[in-house]
């Protein structure tokens, strides 16, 4: 028997939808094609590489130190962890001896940096979620660290500021009481966004059990940071596998319970406030001295192959360099944090709707300069 | 209402109610200009920003030269779009809710509206061919953005439609009268009617920021998903009436929102227009503030919360109306 009209299903269509490269969402220019069935996705698929300018490959071409000043443009709102994971790759692969002093300012301003972009993150997260007033709370805080990083360094945004064996600059008189005076503002903040933010059911409702990943996919897609944490799995490298002088100091690292949006947004939170307590034992720790080690005038790491990781404001974030004895590298290869996490993305779509979509993209927390490279 | 029987339409009357439109028109115009540059200013001033201060005495015309940007770019039909639906859409959207002025008693003497009998119902049936505007909107630009947008309206402004009207009968109950003035008069004779009507209030105000396509209800025009829903393909004099559609009935909504449970014009000492002109004001603030600090909420959800929750209570509200109106 024949179907009539009214009996036969709806005959619905997939829609193809480019989310990108010019869409307001994406953080930079990311393209993003899912193919949709009403608000249903089914599949996605990310285009990348707008942004690429070749830095690995140009990287072949510069000394060691005139690399630096192309890793502030990866993932740039954190450049100087940028800075600082290729000079301590350079530094391991030398044996290089770093001043005391220059180590304790590399950690307040790399803590200071990771803070500065967790609240990027939470500002950003917000707007995506169609808040728009936390995006511009956040951006008063971030202003007083990128006034301290421009009184250090004279640089707002790329910094430049972390050399092979050492730091670029000493603190000016009175920078250290000026980041001292930042910490219990910044408590007093982070306090603030916990009651701003935390504590809306329409929030709660948009992230709880969205984005779920356990640890066992989280490791095989190589995963870090706070992508990784979030799904109980506690590793930090600062902890876990310490550089600089981090085993010096005292702090948490915050995991969450079941890996989906909520703990990934919260653990920002939490991190924001144990970076705070680095800064703090750092700013009672540092000693006076010079602040640049004794390094050659041209630098020539030893042939062979190097690889050293730090963690990263979005993950691992490590410089493999290859050398052949020269004065430039033979081969830089940057294990790229956001690239990575970006991996799992369409399987965590899929099935998803389009609101979806944009609480998960925005928590996986990528940065398309440090994408595409 | 005007009574045909007894007063057949003339020449005179006619001018009188061109004239009271056209005063009406140009009233709203300037509510809709303000609100927009109350809008700018209160939003920046949670956000720690200045606002528009630049156009005119503390940003006064910005929003005046806004419109005339507007006025003055190209206007653009996409050549896909389907053209007659396309051109008529944002007039579709426009005259319902201008029309539903002339309905809300602004003073105790309607200057320049009209007493209907029939003012709530009224109201909420005009309201309703607003949706069509937007659909046809984000059908005809032939966009997928505009036409997801377009879609999550008609759903979302259907599913908030009937709450709303939930809300206002339990009003109407207590009054007694489906005419405006009568609920105004009703009110000023006993307690303006959010004390007693509670819970009719709470789904009255859900419901009409839904209503509105307000923040956290926002979904049709979720920027950050959609680019900017059913009007991504308009330009020019066309997205200035979309836009103007939506602040229009958001000062619509705001003089129901007076009428039914604030008491309209009805207040001490202060003449009728300026207390109906506080209360409105006091709806579009609460409306603003509310943009200010909500995120968005999920589609799927937007409608569980309409249909499971809002719905039954004001259904609740409705019967225990009744049942009081029955035994007081």
């Amino acid at each position: 028997m024949a179907l009539t009209d009214q009996q036969q299903p709806i005959r619905t269509e997939e829609m193809l939808l480019n989310v990108g490269p010019q869409h307001p969402s994406t953080h930079g220019v990311f393209r993003l094609v899912v193919k949709i069935s009403g608000e249903t996705v089914l599949d996605a698929e990310p285009v990348i590489g707008y942004l690429h300018r070749g830095t690995e490959k140009l990287a072949e071409d510069l000394q060691y130190n005139q690399i630096i000043p192309y890793t502030d443009r990866l993932d740039y709102l954190a450049s100087m962890l940028n800075n600082y994971a290729l000079c301590h790759t350079v530094e391991e692969a030398l044996g290089l001896e770093v001043p005391e002093r220059a180590e304790y300012l590399r950690v307040i301003v790399m803590e200071l940096q990771r803070i500065a972009s967790h609240l990027l993150f939470i500002g950003t997260y917000l707007l995506d979620l169609g808040a728009m007033s936390p995006f511009l709370y956040v951006f008063q805080e971030r202003e007083r660290i990128v006034q301290l990083f421009n009184e250090i360094c004279g640089a707002r945004l790329t910094y430049n500021y972390v050399r092979v064996g050492g730091v670029k600059y000493d603190a000016p008189p009175g920078w250290l009481d000026k980041v001292r005076a930042f910490i219990p503002f910044m408590y007093e903040r982070i306090q603030m966004y916990d009651d701003l933010i935390t504590g809306n059911e329409i929030f709660l409702r948009r992230v709880r059990g969205i984005g779920v990943f356990d640890t066992e996919t989280a490791l095989a897609f190589g995963m870090s940071g706070i992508n990784l944490r979030s799904t109980g799995f506690r590793w930090d490298l600062r902890k876990n596998r310490p550089y600089s002088i981090y085993d010096r100091f005292e702090f948490d690292v915050p995991v969450g319970e079941h890996g989906d949006c909520y703990d990934r947004y919260y653990l920002h939170l939490l991190e924001m406030k144990q970076s705070l307590r680095i800064v703090e034992q750092a700013l009672d720790g540092i000693p006076d001295g010079p602040t640049l080690g004794k390094v050659p005038k041209i630098i020539r790491v030893p042939a062979g192959e190097y690889y050293s990781g730090i963690e990263g404001a979005r993950g691992e974030l490590g410089f493999y360099i290859v050398s052949d004895g020269k004065d430039k590298p033979y081969r830089l290869k940057i294990r790229k944090p956001s690239f990575v996490n970006l991996q799992l993305l369409p399987d965590l779509l899929r099935g998803r709707n389009m609101a979806d979509l944009i609480a998960i993209l925005g928590a996986v927390d990528i940065v398309l300069g440090e994408v595409d490279a | 209402m005007w009574n045909w029987a007894t007063h057949p339409i003339s020449g005179l009357s006619f001018l009188g109610m061109v004239i009271g439109a056209v005063v009406i028109l140009l009233l709203t115009l300037l509510v809709v200009m303000y609100s927009i540059y109350w809008q700018r200013k209160l939003i920046g001033w949670i956000q720690l920003r200045i606002g528009p201060n630049r156009v005119g005495p503390f940003g006064l015309f910005q929003t005046a030269a806004d419109v005339l940007k507007l006025l003055i770019k190209e206007d653009v039909i996409p050549s896909k779009a389907d053209r007659v639906l396309f051109l008529i859409a944002p007039i579709l959207a426009f005259v319902p809710a201008f029309t539903v002025l002339a309905v809300i008693p602004m003073s105790q003497h309607h200057v320049f509206t009209a007493n209907v009998s029939i003012g709530a119902l009224f109201y909420l049936a005009l309201s309703a061919i607003t949706i069509h505007g937007v659909m046809l909107g984000g059908w005809a630009s032939n966009n997928k953005y505009a036409l997801i947008g377009g879609m999550r309206s008609a759903a979302q402004m259907l599913s908030y439609e009937i709450p709303l009207g939930m809300s206002v009968v339990g009003v109407v109950l207590m009054a007694g009268s489906i005419n405006l003035n009568d609920i105004v008069i009703a009110q000023s004779r006993s307690i303006w009617y959010f004390i007693p009507q509670i819970l009719g209030f709470i789904v009255f105000m859900i419901a009409s920021t839904a209503e509105l396509n307000r923040t956290p209800f926002d979904l049709p025009e979720a920027e950050s998903e959609l680019v900017a829903g059913y009007h991504t393909e308009y330009t020019g004099f066309r997205f200035a009436f979309f836009m103007l559609t939506e602040y229009v009935y958001l000062f619509a909504m705001a003089g129901l929102f007076a009428t039914l449970f604030l008491g309209g014009w009805s207040g001490p000492f202060l003449p009728g227009w300026l207390w109906f002109a506080l209360k409105v004001f006091l709806y579009i603030s609460i409306q603003f503030w509310i943009q200010a600090t909500m995120p968005r909420m999920r589609v799927d959800q937007l409608m569980t919360f309409s249909w499971k929750v809002l719905l039954p209570l004001a259904l609740f509200n409705l019967v225990i109306t009744a049942v009081l109106k029955a035994v007081v």
